[in-house]
C-alpha cells in the first residue's frame, strides 16, 4: 500500500507484532518464544546461519505453517489466532516471493501476475493485463510478459516473483533468501529494488537472508537466529551490532569471524 | 488489519469550471475495493480541460494509477488538455510506467501456419522415434554391461523396487484379477447353462485367465500403478538436476536409474501374472459353485486338463515383455521430461498411456505369432 506522505505509514504501531512465537513441524520445535515487532515502513531482516530457522519462522509468520504457540498480530490485528476466513481477506495485503520464485509453471508471467488481480478485484480483463505489463516493467521484465517460466533465467523468475507479490500493492512484502542463486549484480539490483519499493510505497518489507552486502546495504534493522539456542541471540541495526554486541556468535556471524565490519 | 469494509473509499468530485473541470480525488483508494470509473464521473460531459488534483487522497495505490490512466486516454481521445501538475512527482512516474507498459506490451504471437505445423509435428516424431531407438539401444548395451560385471549392478536398489512394484502391487492385482476371473464366469456360465455345458466354465475362464487376462490384467495395473511412479520419480530427479549430477559424474543414468526398474519389473511381472492366473482362476470357481453348483473339486479337475504347460508358458512369457514394455515406457517418459511440475505430470500421464498401447500392441503380436507357431 503506497501514501503520499511517508510519514503516514510509519503512524498507528507496529506492522508486525509476534510475541512467544512457538515454530516447529509436528513433534519437532525448531524455535522457542520468538518476540520482535517490525515498523511500519522498515526493512527488517531476519538472519542467522543455515539451519537455524529463518525459513520456518518466515513460513509460521505468514500461516503457511500453524504456531505451535504464541501470536502474529499485522498492523494491528490478530492473524495467527484468527479464523480462517479472516486470515484468507488479511493474505491480500501480504505479498510473498519464495526462494525460487515459485512462479506458476503453466502460466505466462503475464498470467502469474494477473491470477490474485483477478482473485481479488473486479477489474477489467484490459486493466488487469496492463497492470500486470506495469509491474513486470518495474521488475524489469518488460518484453517477457508472454514468456512461460521455463524460458527465462533463475534471476528473470525471481523478478518475476517479485512483480507477481506486487500485483496488490501490498502492505508487507515478504522475501525468503532473494540472494539465493544469484550473481552480485543481480542479487545488488534487487536490493535496489527492495529499497525503491519501499521508498515509492512505504511497503514494510521482511526478508529472510544471510547475505552480508545485502544485509549492510539495505536492512534498517535485523533479529539474528540461532540453532541452539533455539530463538533470537541479537537484534538491531546490523553495523551497531557487528561493532558493539558482546555475544560472539552474533560478531563471528557479522564479521565473517575476522572481527571486522566487512567492506562490501 | 481493517478491511475494505470499514475503511473509506476512494471518492471523485468534479467541478466545473470557467476553462474546465477539476477532479478532486479523496480518500482511501484501494486495489482490492471497487474503483470509480471516469466514465462515470464525467457523465456526458465535455470538458475542455481537465485538472486533476489528489491533495485530499489519504492512500493510493495502483487503482488510482489505472484511473489516472483512464483520465488520460479519455481526454486525449476527446482532444481535452489534461493537467497532471498537481499530482505528485512519484504518481506521475509510475503513470508514465503504466503508459509506456501499455504500448510496448504487444501480445507474442505463438501461432504458426498449418504447413508450419505439420513440419514440426514431423520433426518432433521423427525426433521421438529417434530418442526411442537411442534409449532402447542404451538399455541393450547397460544389460550388457550388467551380464559381464554383475557385482556392478545396484542390486539393492532392485530389490526395493521389486518389493515396491511386486509386494506392494499384490492387493490390487489380487482384487482386479479374483473380480475379472468372476465376471468371465459369469458371463461364461449365463450362456453356457443354455446348452448344459455348465462345466466348460472352467475352460474358458482357466484358458483365457492364463493366456490372456491374467497376465494383462497385471500388466494393466502396474502401468498405471509403477510405470506412472517410474515416470514422475525420474521426471522429478530430473527437474531437481539430480540426472545431470550422475552424467557430470560419469556415471550413466541408465545405469543407475532404469536398468534396477526394468529389471524388477523384468523379474516381477510373471511373478504377479501367476498369481493373477490363481486368484483369477478362484474368482471363476466361486462363480461356478454360487451360480452353476458346479464343487470346487471338479471344477479343478477340469481346469488341470484343460491347461497344458505351454498356455502357462506363453502367459508368462507375454507377462516378462510387458513388464519391460512399462519399465522402458515409464523410464523413457520420466527422462524425457520438461524440468517442471506441469512437465513431470504429463510424464506420467505419457508413460501410462504408452505402456498400455505398447502392452496391447505386442499382445497383438503375440496372438498371431502363436497362432503361426501353434503354441
Amino acid at each position: 500500500m503506497s501514501a503520499l506522505n511517508p510519514n503516514h505509514t510509519r503512524s498507528g504501531g507496529p506492522a508486525i507484532e509476534v510475541s512467544g512465537l512457538v515454530c516447529g513441524y509436528g513433534e519437532q520445535t525448531i524455535l522457542r518464544d520468538v518476540t520482535f515487532n517490525v515498523a511500519r515502513g522498515e526493512i527488517f531482516f531476519i538472519v542467522g546461519g543455515s539451519g537455524c530457522g529463518k525459513s520456518t519462522l518466515l513460513r509460521h509468520l505468514v500461516g503457511l505453517n500453524p504456531p505451535t504457540g504464541g501470536s502474529v498480530r499485522f498492523l494491528g490485528a490478530a492473524f495467527s489466532e484468527a479464523d480462517a476466513a479472516t486470515r484468507r481477506a488479511q493474505l491480500r495485503h501480504f505479498g510473498m516471493l519464495f526462494q525460487g520464485g515459485a512462479l506458476w509453471s503453466s502460466l505466462t508471467l503475464r498470467q502469474n501476475v494477473a491470477l490474485p488481480l483477478e482473485e481479488y478485484t473486479s477489474l477489467t480483463r484490459r486493466e488487469i493485463e496492463e497492470l500486470s505489463a506495469l509491474k513486470l516493467g518495474q521488475v524489469g521484465l518488460s518484453g517477457y510478459e508472454d514468456y512461460y517460466p521455463a524460458e527465462i533465467s533463475g534471476g528473470m523468475k525471481k523478478r518475476a516473483g517479485l512483480a507477481r507479490a506486487l500485483a496488490l500493492d501490498p502492505e508487507i512484502l515478504f522475501f525468503d533468501e532473494p540472494s539465493a542463486g544469484l550473481d552480485p549484480v543481480t542479487s545488488r539490483k534487487l536490493d535496489e529494488l527492495i529499497v525503491e519499493i519501499r521508498a515509492m510505497f512505504g511497503t514494510t518489507i521482511v526478508v529472510v537472508s544471510h547475505e552480508l552486502a545485502s544485509i549492510y546495504d539495505i536492512a534498517d534493522r535485523v533479529i539474528m537466529l540461532e540453532k541452539q539456542a533455539q530463538g533470537i541471540i541479537a537484534e538491531g541495526a546490523p553495523r551497531t551490532l557487528a561493532t558493539t554486541s558482546a555475544d560472539p556468535r552474533v560478531k563471528e556471524f557479522l564479521t565473517r569471524g575476522t572481527g571486522k565490519v566487512p567492506i562490501l | 488489519m481493517s478491511d475494505n469494509a470499514d475503511q473509506p473509499q476512494a471518492r471523485v468530485t468534479v467541478q466545473p469550471g470557467v476553462q474546465g473541470c477539476a477532479v478532486i480525488l479523496a480518500g482511501v483508494w484501494r486495489i482490492t475495493a471497487a474503483p470509480p470509473r471516469w466514465t462515470d464521473c464525467v457523465g456526458g460531459e465535455k470538458p475542455a480541460r481537465v485538472t486533476v488534483v489528489m491533495d485530499a487522497v489519504e492512500r493510493w495505490d495502483s487503482s488510482l494509477l489505472l484511473f489516472l490512466f483512464e483520465v488520460q486516454q479519455w481526454c486525449r481521445t476527446h482532444g481535452a488538455h489534461c493537467d497532471f501538475e498537481a499530482v505528485p512527482a512519484k504518481v506521475r512516474t509510475l503513470l508514465g510506467q503504466l503508459v509506456a507498459s501499455h504500448e510496448t506490451s504487444v501480445p507474442f504471437d505463438r501461432s504458426e501456419n498449418f504447413l508450419t505445423s505439420v513440419g514440426l509435428a514431423t520433426q518432433d516424431a521423427w525426433k521421438k522415434v529417434r530418442e526411442i531407438i537411442a534409449f532402447v539401444g542404451e538399455c541393450v548395451i547397460s544389460a550388457w554391461r550388467l551380464v559381464r560385471m554383475p557385482h556392478k549392478f545396484r542390486w539393492r536398489d532392485c530389490v526395493d523396487e521389486m518389493q515396491q512394484c511386486g509386494a506392494m502391487a499384490l492387493p490390487i492385482v489380487s482384487l482386479i484379477s479374483f473380480l475379472v476371473g468372476l465376471i468371465m464366469a459369469y458371463q461364461a456360465a449365463v450362456q453356457l447353462r443354455q446348452f448344459g455345458a455348465d462345466i466348460y466354465v472352467a475352460d474358458l475362464v482357466g484358458l483365457s485367465v492364463v493366456r490372456e487376462m491374467g497376465p494383462m490384467m497385471a500388466a494393466i495395473v502396474l502401468a498405471g500403478r509403477t510405470g506412472a511412479a517410474f515416470a514422475a520419480t525420474l521426471g522429478n530427479m530430473k527437474a531437481n538436476e539430480e540426472i545431470d549430477a550422475l552424467a557430470a559424474l560419469g556415471i550413466s543414468p541408465v545405469d543407475f536409474l532404469v536398468l534396477p526398474r526394468i529389471v524388477a519389473l523384468g523379474l516381477m511381472m510373471p511373478l504377479l501374472a501367476l498369481y493373477a492366473n490363481c486368484v483369477g482362476i478362484l474368482g471363476g470357481m466361486m462363480v461356478a459353485l454360487g451360480v452353476l453348483q458346479i464343487p470346487p473339486a471338479a471344477y479343478w479337475i477340469e481346469t488341470q486338463s484343460i491347461i497344458d504347460l505351454s498356455d502357462v508358458n506363453t502367459g508368462l512369457f507375454k507377462a516378462l515383455t510387458f513388464g519391460l514394455l512399462i519399465g522402458l515406457a515409464g523410464c523413457l517418459r520420466g527422462l524425457q521430461a520438461d524440468r517442471s511440475a506441469a512437465g513431470v505430470g504429463r510424464a506420467a500421464t505419457s508413460a501410462v498411456v504408452t505402456a498400455i498401447l505398447l502392452i496391447i500392441v505386442s499382445d497383438a503380436f503375440f496372438a498371431v505369432a502363436f497362432n503361426i507357431l501353434g503354441l
